[in-house]
């Protein structure tokens, strides 16, 4: 993992006390609240429904045991003893104080931590996939280009007030696990013919009001230009994005009306007083940063572990979880582990108490390497587990109820925190996954179903991603009540689709019903071991329409 | 009228406008004036005026409007423009450190808003990952 050395340390120390005295000027009333909005939002903190919520960063979804214990404690001590994973794998503590947010600042600061630019119209945190360094189909480490542009996007003075949020993502396997045609900037790593490594460079993606998916800018860009290409797209977008109206200030509105070409030669224009100047990476700041993310001292085990083997024969229950949970690694006899934080009704997605926390931070030292990721589907990675932990390892997890062996099914539903938290809400988006969850709790069908994502968004600011969710559902607000309108066909990865809108929307205490239609059609519809995007991308929506609509009149 | 920040071989003077020069548009610009741009305004055009500009105010119509820093920058190490370069408008204490590494050398903080209390600001943090105006090498260069 990446260490602090001093500079990190005094940039994290100074810009808390930085905001103590923006915090004390606020409630002295120095600072009007309007002065005050784009300062706390760039330290991360909202303010919701109820009360303000500090969002802190996790810089591309790592986390050491060390600091998992510390957003344990802050969630104990300054919060309802929890905290939410989001869907750009940072964490959100909702019941804050705002006369205690610096404090809470000074402590993330020990350990390596900060809420920097988690909020605002500035680049926000850097992500990449759960699985960066581990996973067995990965062509490159995308985690030494993830922390370097953290690092140059953090307090980059030009780039503070851009016309609204601009977030990059960057992924390096064969599986698009980072989402990057979701993204203002996507980057996609991988090696060239002769090794050296090459960007392809996709803009103008996002979901929102308008999603749509990136496109291409530039292919085989030696990594040395990252930082410079990076500038020219900001420093453009920044001079002509749309500032008079927030709904159409992303970049891919830009991109969209000036057209991908138009763009792509204006970022060349921009970009040609750049290259090759101060801004080009230099391999020593590339192998000073990399030199964090060595390998750990991986144990040479054997590729079959006899008592896993004999785990799996007897346990249905770990056969199930290994079948759901675990995912290859790169390093033989071992895996990584997904940690499901949707047990089901009784906890909303991404919810995880201080205790849990707690426990994973341990299971990180005990069975791992001290480290773990959060993924951008809420859930709890463990990425270096011997084989031979594994069934130790279920066991825990199940007691602590993060064992729950659903990754990728209907119940491993990803959802923002919607109207119970969130002031922009149309809807709810946590009572319907719970309604859903309530629904679909029988866990031999949801093996059955097979493959299937579900995403909620309690509005068009689309934080829970519904419409690259196999099923999206959005919270709508018609004439004051809470109603969801729902999408089929929703993908992500490197077969990214955006889902098409079914009919007309449904009330809150109908969707788990809608959504068994769906699924039975799905059922019905199905060839041999089909996942459910593909019978919808062969089958289209009529089906699915008939059969939801017609049985509504029915009953 | 509130008084101005201005750098002074890099440390803040409080001091008068000076209230005999003009500060107009570029529509109305004259040559010996000062030029007052605005956000839309595209600096790369201005190279043949420069030579007979004032100096430079740069407005901000909001302190949530970005595109001064861009046009900043742009004028410093592109046109390199070494004359005044003034930030106007809705321009406050918090901002001051982004303006002045975006190349700023004068501010005329916000009328209701005390020039003493917005000299504080300049500062910032004293770490810059990335590169600026007035530090065109990142970090890594500087290590
Ligand atoms: S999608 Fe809407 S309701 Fe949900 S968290 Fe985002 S802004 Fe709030």
């Amino acid at each position: 993992m990446y260490e602090y050395d001093d500079y990190d340390h005094a940039l994290v120390h100074e810009r808390v006390a930085q905001f103590r005295d923006q915090v004390q000027r606020r409630l002295s009333g120095e600072l009007s609240e309007e002065e005050f909005l784009p300062l706390r939002l760039q330290n991360g903190l909202y303010m919701q429904k109820h009360a303000y919520m500090l969002r802190v960063a996790i810089p591309y979804g790592t986390l050491s045991a060390e600091q998992l214990r510390c957003l344990a404690a802050i969630a104990r001590e300054y919060d309802r003893d929890y905290g939410h994973f989001t869907t750009r794998q940072n964490i959100q503590f909702n019941w804050i104080e705002l006369e205690q947010v610096p404090d809470i600042l000074a402590r993330l600061a020990e350990v390596q931590m900060h809420a920097i630019q988690t909020s605002g119209n500035c680049v926000r945190n850097i992500t990449t996939e759960a699985f960066a360094g581990v996973a067995a189909d990965e062509l490159l480490d995308p985690r030494p280009l993830a922390e370097i542009l953290r690092q140059w996007s953090t307090v980059n003075p030009e780039f503070l007030f851009l016309p609204r949020k601009f977030k990059i993502a960057l992924c390096s396997a064969i599986e698009d696990r980072a989402a990057i045609q979701m993204h203002d900037i996507g980057l996609y790593l991988y090696q060239g013919d002769a090794g050296q490594m090459l960007l392809r460079v996709m803009v103008g993606g996002g979901l929102g009001r308008t999603p749509i998916l990136s496109q291409q800018i530039r292919d085989g860009l030696p990594w040395q230009h990252v930082l410079s290409y990076v500038e020219a797209i900001l420093r453009v977008y920044n001079r002509h994005g749309r500032r008079d109206n927030k709904y159409k200030a992303r970049i891919k509105i830009l991109v969209k009306a000036l057209g991908i070409e138009a763009f792509a030669a204006e970022v060349e224009r921009e970009w040609q007083h750049l290259k090759d100047g101060p801004a080009e990476l230099t391999d020593t700041e590339y192998q000073r940063v990399a030199s964090a993310f060595v390998p750990p001292a991986y144990e040479s085990l054997p590729v079959v572990d006899l008592e896993y083997g004999s785990h799996l024969a007897q346990h249905l229950g770990f056969e199930r979880w290994v079948q759901r949970n675990v995912k290859a690694h790169k390093v033989p006899g071992y895996a990584s582990v997904v940690l499901s934080t949707k047990p089901g009704a009784a906890l909303p997605p991404g919810d995880v108490t201080s205790a849990q926390m707690e426990a994973v931070a341990d299971w990180a030292e005990r069975f791992g390497f001290g480290e773990i990721r959060i993924a951008h589907e809420q859930n709890i990675v463990l990425p270096d587990v011997r084989k031979r932990d594994l069934f130790a390892l279920w066991q825990a997890a199940c007691e602590q109820g993060l064992g729950t062996a659903n990754i990728g099914l209907l119940s491993d539903i990803i959802a923002c925190p919607g109207g119970d938290y969130c002031s922009l809400a149309n809807a709810k988006s946590i009572p319907i996954a719970q309604g859903i969850q309530a629904h679909f709790d029988d866990l031999d069908y949801l093996h059955d179903i097979g493959e299937l994502s579900l995403n909620i968004s309690g509005c068009m600011n689309a934080c829970g991603h519904h419409h690259i969710g196999n099923i999206g559902i959005l919270g709508v607000d018609k004439n004051g009540s809470e109603w969801y309108q729902i999408t089929l066909g929703g993908a992500q990865g490197q077969h990214a689709a955006l889902g098409k809108v079914i009919g007309p929307s449904f009330a809150a205490e109908q969707v788990p019903q809608v959504i068994e239609r769906i699924v039975q059609t799905f059922t019905d519809y199905r060839e041999h071991q089909e996942r459910f995007v593909d019978t919808v991308q062969r089958i289209g929506l009529e089906p699915f329409k008939e059969r939801v609509y017609r049985t509504q009149e029915v009953a | 009228m509130n008084k101005l920040i201005r750098l002074v071989d890099g440390l803040p003077v409080i001091e008068s406008a000076d209230p005999t020069l003009a500060i107009v548009p570029l529509a109305q610009w004259q040559a010996g004036e000062g030029l007052l741009l605005g956000p839309d305004d595209d600096v790369e055009s201005l190279q043949p005026l420069l030579a007979d500009v004032a100096m430079i105010a740069i407005d901000f119509p909001s302190f949530r409007d970005g595109r001064g820093y861009s046009q900043a920058y742009l004028l410093r190490r592109r046109l390199g423009w070494q004359g005044e370069l003034r930030a106007v408008g809705d321009v406050l204490r918090d901002q001051l450190s982004h303006m002045r590494q975006c190349g700023f050398d004068s501010f005329a903080v916000r009328a209701d808003k005390s020039v003493e209390d917005a000299v504080k600001g300049l500062a910032g943090v004293s770490v810059l990952y990335g590169r600026s105006a007035i530090e065109p090498r990142p970090l890594f260069r500087r290590r």
